[in-house]
């Protein structure tokens, strides 16, 4: 186990430094970062000075250097628009992305699985095929339109729930949260629902998939042959058999969700990292979008390497490979 | 050997008679008919079909040109869906903020957005292809290799990496394709070095490595083929995500310029309106690109239930 | 047999596969009965409907099949009339089952414990989950399972095949039932860990009482097993008695052409007889005598279904031209 932990921290090690690199090509090489950074009316000596203060002038190697070196102490520069250091604008925006992120997931989860197992359970019933068509809808529905289509509806036209923006936040172990305060849920419903419903469908579809493979396994019938109730045959026996790919799937999903509240926060104007990374890019806020990405792909890593554990706990069968090799 | 099946004759002739019952329809044929079995998929496929015309011949199509500027009034600007405009013409589904027609509108902008989604998931289709079945093919380090990579790849999503890339690119056509393929190659390339894994392993690739094959002659003749079936399922979803990731990104003002309004880019022109009840300018091209979406995931799902031989009865 | 009331009494048993290409007769008037400590053979190809017929009688069909017709008599009752939650009382506890592929019938992610417990719980909540244990323990030390204590935390995939199966039949004995139904328990087990499972199982039923059918294709395991021996093909018992008659004098042209293609000893040398033809579909069978199209003696009078007969004392043969003067065992049939 520890083997296994360490070798896929390497791993993520690499992939970070890979990472930065792409990044750092990307914005410095391919891009022109004076050309981002400088108006077209810019003289050539302020051009001059800009390149030297950037260290432009020097090979690509000691650029690079200095850009790990950036990095490896936090300083990813200053925002050109705030004043302040790129890093800790992302960082105060993390705890709002997360927020909105996590309360998908649960949304996710809390409908997604019921509506999995009962309609792999009946696969023919009226209502699995109804389920199904919803999640082929779910699937197909862009994020960016029926968040449009939710404020329209609940907010315009029903005046339900406020449009855009996040509600009253009060702080929870150290962190500000919304959920906590009527205001806030009130705020978080509809984003929250807007980038949950494409995980919403994709579990129920994970779900059910897993629900008809596992319901003809030898070992459920044997389970209904031990005179178990049919309770305990679909809560444990089958649940704990399809958890695994749902949980390894949900949780690499949390990234897709990190990804994808870059949509659901330009729509509904929730203040987090997506909103953030979308007003830089047009206001050529280079610091903070290379801030930004490297932040983004360090989450990404760490949650892989998290799922990548848990999935060894879950699966007795993987763990036992793992002490074999 | 023949003693007993001479013995057996009555089995011979009944295997004989069912090899000839089942010769009788070509797979072809059976894929055809199992298709077709499903009332949805069937519709779905009809559904496509008309978009894909429209698109294709926009300009004969269209009631308008809705980006001759020489035809488009600023007095028609904002006309709910029905009203007519000054010279007498029905705009069905209304008009957009410069008065032009949106029904034009959106069926110009169905060309754009298939033209893209086309045009990456065949690029991003071949990329993917050809490396997932190098990988396949050769095994070991290669294989160890490429994969490792795809995987990583494949731990971000699509719209994260597009937006990366079109960050460094910029706007465009020629770009938003680039962002698409190398967003998406990597599905291709898992989904091809799966099934070609599988089929690797299978006694006829060995039966064609011992005639001493080429390479080229083994993967392309025998190997490809077989991978086929999830391959098209694969691109025919693929190709509804690019659709709808070159909305999302066009929405978000980092995909397509101005110049080429596709769905995404009419649904964000009508995002200003909407909050003063002006719906149907972001409406109508969503719905549009809903259907599109939708009746290609429909296809993709029935040729999946019917190309997938574990489900067959 | 058994001159008082028979553990199990099967009658006319139909349970028919309702698909897309017609209603496939699975089970189609099956009729038997397993008194106390008795051990069935039910022997048959494989889609002669005798799996089909062990599920049947615990009401675990699945759909597209349903039982229709019948009898299933246990301890007095109905069992076809019995709603879930009673049929639920009875599974695992009062009837119990082994299936056929040890390697698929425990749950890969449970430990065995946990599966042993249940099959207790389920059944007696009043039981502690350290009692349960304990009983556990000692039904693992009962199949012959080393240090059992240590073993009960195990996953399924930590045990070989035949381990696996022993801890199936364990399961099954862990409620004492009065019946188990065993589908197949040794085919996918290696040939001296069919010996040894078979021995347990034997060994168990003697000692507890308990009533079992063994459901297998190999007339072999049967031979060294069972009282009694049902014969079944394409849904029907062809041919029913008590083992050494049918195995010595069988009257079924079937069961002759399978005891026939079995090798032993004494046919060194000699060509195996073969059954002609191959089983039929169960959605297209013959009219009359499902065997008939393959069958050395068939005639005319095959185009009837023919009646349940009883050529012999104790036996019942399904067949219009059974073997009845025949004393010999012949030469396998082979004519």
């Amino acid at each position: 186990m520890t083997v296994f932990i360490i070798r896929r921290l390497m791993q993520s090690v690499i992939v970070v430094l890979v990472m930065s690199f792409i990044v750092f090509v990307g914005v410095n090489i391919v891009g022109d970062p004076v050309e981002m950074m400088i108006s077209d009316e810019a003289t050539q000596e302020e051009r001059e000075k800009v390149i030297k203060s950037m260290g432009l002038d020097q090979p690509w190697h000691v650029q690079y250097g200095h850009f790990v070196q950036g990095v490896a102490q936090g300083d990813l520069g200053k925002s050109f628009v705030y004043g302040e250091p790129a890093l800790k604008i992302i960082v105060q925006r993390i705890p709002a992305t997360f927020e909105l992120a996590l309360a998908a997931l649960v949304m996710a989860v809390v409908i997604g699985i019921p509506l999995g197992v009962y309609s792999g359970l009946k696969p023919d019933g009226r209502l699995s095929k109804a389920i199904m068509a919803g999640s082929i809808l779910g699937f197909s529905l862009p994020t960016f339109w029926v968040g449009l289509m939710f404020i329209m509806v609940f907010a315009v036209m029903l005046g339900w729930l406020p449009s855009t923006g996040r509600g009253d936040a009060v702080p929870f172990l150290g962190i500000d949260v919304s959920f906590l305060t009527m205001d806030g849920l009130s705020h978080l419903f509809l984003p929250a629902l807007n980038l949950a419903l494409f995980k919403i469908s994709m579990v129920i579809r994970l779900a059910r998939a897993g629900t008809r493979e596992v319901a003809l396994q030898d070992y459920i019938k044997f389970a209904r042959a031990k005179g178990l109730s049919m309770r305990r045959v679909v809560l444990v026996h089958l649940m704990k058999n399809i958890m695994i790919p749902v949980v390894t799937v949900l949780g690499l999903e949390f990234g897709g969700l990190i990804a994808f509240s870059v949509v659901t926060e330009t729509v509904f104007a929730w203040p987090g990292m997506g909103k953030l990374i979308i007003d830089s890019i047009q206001s050529l806020d280079r610091p903070v979008i290379v801030a930004y990405l490297m932040i983004t792909v360090l989450i990404f890593v760490i949650i892989n390497l998290v799922v990548d554990v848990l999935y060894s706990i879950l699966d007795p069968r993987v763990r036992l490979q793992d002490v074999k090799s | 050997m023949s003693d007993v099946a001479a013995n057996g004759g009555p089995a011979d002739q009944d295997m004989v008679q069912r090899a000839k019952d089942a010769a009788v329809e070509t797979p072809f044929q059976r894929f055809r008919r199992d298709f077709f079995e499903s009332r949805v998929a069937t519709v779905a496929l009809a559904v496509l079909g008309v978009i894909v015309i429209l698109a294709l011949f926009a300009p004969w199509l269209a009631p308008t040109d809705p980006y001759d500027l020489a035809k488009v009034s600023i007095l028609d600007a904002k006309l709910k869906p029905g009203a007519k405009s000054l010279d007498g013409m029905t705009y069905i589904l209304g008009t957009d903020g410069a008065g032009r027609d949106l029904l034009s509108a959106i069926i110009y902008g169905l060309r754009i957005s298939l033209g893209v989604g086309v045009m990456s998931g065949v690029v991003a289709l071949c990329i993917g292809t050809a490396v997932g079945l190098t990988a396949a093919y050769f095994g070991g380090r290669i294989d160890s290799f490429i994969m490792r990579i795809v995987d990583i790849q494949l731990s971000f999503p699509a719209i994260l990496i597009a937006l990366i890339l079109l960050v460094i690119l910029g706007k465009g056509v020629d770009k938003i394709i680039v962002a698409l393929v190398i967003a998406q190659w990597a599905y291709y390339a898992r989904t091809v070095r799966g099934s070609a894994l599988v089929e690797r392993n299978k006694e006829y690739i060995e039966a064609a490595q011992c005639l001493a094959l080429g390479h080229n002659r083994i993967v392309f003749r025998h190997l490809f083929p077989n991978c086929l079936p999830p391959l098209i399922v694969v691109g025919t979803i693929q190709t509804a995500h690019a659709i709808s990731l070159e909305a999302t990104l066009s929405f978000l003002g980092v995909g397509l310029p101005i110049s080429e309004p596709s769905l995404g880019l009419l649904i964000s022109n009508g995002f200003d309106f909407m909050l003063s009840g002006l719906y149907w300018i972001s409406f109508f091209p969503g719905v549009a690109l809903l259907i599109t979406i939708v009746v290609i995931n429909l296809v993709g799902d029935q040729l999946r239930d019917v190309l997938n031989p574990r489900l067959q009865k | 047999m058994n001159s008082a009331a028979p553990t199990l009494e099967v009658d006319n048993l139909q349970t028919h596969f309702f698909t897309k290409d017609g209603v496939a007769k699975a089970v189609d008037g099956v009729s038997f009965a397993v008194g106390r400590g008795e051990i069935m053979g039910l022997v048959g190809e494989s889609g002669s409907g005798k799996s089909v017929t062990g599920f049947s009688v615990i009401g675990l069909v699945d759909p597209p099949g349903r039982v229709v017709g019948g009898r299933v008599m246990f301890q007095g009752r109905n069992l076809l009339d019995m709603d879930d939650e009673g049929l639920r009382r009875l599974r695992g506890n009062r009837i119990a089952m082994i299936f056929q592929d040890p390697m698929m019938t425990l749950n890969p992610v449970l430990r065995v414990e946990t599966q042993m417990i249940e099959t207790i719980q389920a059944h007696d909540a009043s039981v502690s989950a350290a009692d349960a244990r304990v009983r556990a323990r000692d039904a693992l030390g009962q199949v012959g399972i080393p240090s059992p204590d240590e073993r009960l935390k195990a996953y399924p995939h930590q045990f070989s095949g035949g381990m696996r199966q022993r801890v199936a039949i364990a399961i099954a004995f862990l409620n004492k039932p009065n019946l188990i139904i065993a589908d197949e328990p040794t085919t996918a087990l290696d040939v001296t860990i069919q010996g040894q499972i078979l021995y347990e199982a034997q060994k168990l039923c003697r000692e507890t009482g308990t009533a079992l059918i063994w459901i297998t294709h190999d007339l072999a395991v049967i031979a060294g097993l069972a009282d009694a021996i049902s014969v079944m093909y394409a849904g029907r018992v062809v041919e029913q008695g008590k083992l050494g008659d049918v195995l010595d004098h069988p009257a079924h042209p079937y069961t002759r052409g399978l005891l026939g293609s079995v090798p032993g000893h004494n046919t060194r040398g000699q060509r195996l007889y073969q059954i002609p033809g191959m089983t039929p579909s169960l959605l297209k069978l013959p009219q009359g005598c499902a065997f008939r199209e393959r069958c050395p003696r068939a005639d005319q009078a095959c185009a009837d279904t023919p009646a349940i007969t009883q050529p012999v004392p104790g036996r019942n043969v399904r067949c219009a031209h059974p073997y009845v003067d025949d004393a010999s065992s012949g030469e396998g049939g082979a004519a």
